[in-house]
């Protein structure tokens, strides 16, 4: 048997951190980095005596998160403890929910490996709060806690098992991390580790119905270890279940740099929390209004701008897919767009050229060092007709450099097209003059004679002359 | 409410504790007394009574988000047995 014999199911539970500015139970700053131990108070570092009480923006920014993924809104809502030993967990229990998640019963719309849409369930989101960092020395002089993350809010966005392979993992997790950029409860910058996944994977015959013994890989952090990690572990199941044997539930470690997992030393302490209602804090009880205020202030979601740029701006299905992919994308398509009344223009440039040199510099489109106004100013340089489309190109490679004005830039590098008709048709006849064959052959019949011509131009004025003229000029001569 | 020997050692090993197997009857004996007595609960008539959410009648007890720096990270150290450049020192951890 092959790996197309069997399906693979998988489930995510994505944990990422809100932007609140101060942790979930205490008023210390949520700042990432800062000298160890400096966000820190007695509240989060668990001394004896000190009460937790819940940040009102936590609980909002989850109703947020969970409308934003049609999740339903549980009006009577509670914490729970979930107890386990370990050194970056202060209280040796975490504050978490249990029974009584704020949201549950939700779903995204993702799109499989054919693009075709799928609706990836979404089982719950509960709040809870983020534990502190061990750090090691080399020097086996022991291990050092630093309690800054202790107490960061956090949400746990538990899927159902309905992804079935690493692509709609990775477009899952996409979706949901632009959905918390639109309605920005979270900068979801998965190196600070502000957007992780707990991955379990399974794998059954095709055709059957029963879910397989699963594994789980805990706090997968960056995309690409995400899609390498699952494509190791299904391949990794399917040889143990072909040799005959069992996969064995376990939590397993990834390893990126030799490539494959490694089971984790916590397999005989079962997983038992001993969840029990935390004592220290009181109900979660909100009302329709509050819900409802909260439905009516969400931003507009990728969804519908996407349903926008189709049916009012005209964009192709691709093209709105791949702009609303990403906030930053979105905003700086709107704004260009506006700006330079060239949306077609904006969104090729977006999907194109700067897709591909985001993809080369392996940026997120957060980091797009260029403003609208400078992708705008590009656009409308080459509709004028300054510059030519591959001279803007030119520029854009530049933009991403020495970020400015495009027009500095092709001033400061004399990448002003020629429009100038004499300039123009001397370089026209300088090209005839030299290439007799070509145009001997262009007379014979051979159209494609005028294309070299024109290239030939084209080098001879390193781009810079206006295409339309040229053509239209070595049309004009050539008849004579 | 029977207590077997093994849930009294898998409760011991949750809560990091070494118990001797003399202590192990003498705990499973507490522990067969005190769920005795938490089951009294279950005699009161809890007809129409809805789910209880919370420890008391109160709810909505929220902080506004507000950084408050607590300013003293000498003080919150200063207990530690053993603390290096700003972080408690602890045996070396693995995984």
């Amino acid at each position: 048997m092959s790996r197309e014999d069997y399906e693979v199911v998988i489930g995510l539970e994505v944990h990422c951190e809100l932007s609140t500015k101060t942790k979930i139970f205490c008023s210390c700053s949520t700042e990432f980095g800062g000298e160890p131990n400096s966000h820190c108070c007695p509240i989060c570092m668990a001394m004896p005596g000190t009460l937790p009480v819940l940040n009102e923006k936590v609980v909002e920014y989850a109703v947020k998160a969970g409308l934003a993924t049609n999740c339903k809104i549980e009006q009577n809502s509670k914490n729970d403890r979930k107890n386990y030993f370990y050194p970056d967990n202060p209280k040796s229990y975490q504050i978490s929910q249990f029974d009584k998640p704020l949201c549950y019963d939700g779903y995204v719309t993702i799109e499989d490996e054919k693009g075709i849409e799928k609706k990836v369930r979404i089982e719950r989101i509960h709040i809870e709060e983020d534990a502190g960092k061990l750090n090691h020395d080399d020097y086996g002089r022991g291990s050092f806690v630093d309690l800054n993350r202790a107490g960061v809010p956090l949400i746990e966005v538990v899927s159902k098992p309905d992804l079935r392979s690493a692509y709609e993992v990775e477009s899952y997790m996409r979706k949901l991390k632009s959905i918390f950029e639109y309605i920005e409860i979270s900068d979801c910058k998965m190196q600070e580790g502000s957007l992780r996944a707990d991955v379990n994977v399974s794998i059954r015959k095709k055709g059957s119905t029963e879910l397989g013994t699963r594994t789980e890989m805990k706090n997968m952090n960056s995309f690409k270890s995400i899609v390498r990690a699952i494509d190791y572990e299904i391949d990794r199941q399917i040889e143990v279940v072909e040799e005959g044997g069992e996969v064995v539930q376990e939590t397993l470690r990834w390893d990126d740099i030799s490539g494959r997992t490694f089971p984790m030393r916590d397999k005989e302490d079962a997983q038992d929390y001993r969840y029990f209602p935390e004592p220290d804090l009181v109900a979660i009880k909100l009302s329709e209004e509050y819900i409802e205020n909260i439905r009516k202030a969400l931003p507009e979601l990728p969804e519908s701008r996407k349903k926008r740029y189709i049916e009012e701006i005209g964009l192709s299905e691709k093209a709105a897919n791949f702009v609303t992919s990403s906030k930053y994308y979105s905003n700086m398509f709107e704004k260009a767009s506006e700006i330079s009344n060239n949306p077609k223009a904006v969104s090729n440039w977006l999907m194109s050229d700067i897709a591909r040199i985001m993809n080369e510099k392996e940026l997120e489109p957060d980091k797009i060092p260029f403003t609208a106004e400078n992708l705008a100013e590009l656009v409308v340089l080459i509709d004028k007709g300054t510059i030519s489309n591959s001279i803007g190109k030119k520029v854009l490679e530049e933009l991403f450099e020495n970020p400015k004005e495009p027009s500095k830039i092709i001033e400061e590098k004399g990448w002003v097209q020629i429009s100038d008709e004499g300039a123009i048709r001397e370089v026209v006849l300088k090209v005839l003059e030299s290439n007799s064959q070509s145009v001997a052959d262009y007379k014979a019949g051979k159209d494609k004679a005028l294309g070299y011509l024109v290239g030939q131009a084209m080098k001879e004025t390193r781009g810079k002359a206006n295409p339309q003229m040229l053509n239209k000029m070595f049309m004009e001569e050539l008849k004579k | 409410m029977q207590i077997s020997k093994e849930e009294v050692m898998h409760i011991a090993k949750l809560a990091c504790l070494n118990i001797s197997d003399d202590e192990i009857e003498s705990y499973r004996h507490n522990l067969e007394e005190i769920l005795d007595f938490a089951k009294t609960v279950d005699s009161v008539n809890t007809e129409g009574v809805g789910e209880t959410i919370g420890t008391n009648e109160n709810y909505n007890v929220f902080r506004k988000d507000e950084v408050i720096d607590y300013g003293d990270r000498e003080g919150l150290l200063k207990n530690a047995p053993s603390q290096d450049e700003g972080m408690f020192r602890i045996p070396k951890v693995l995984n």
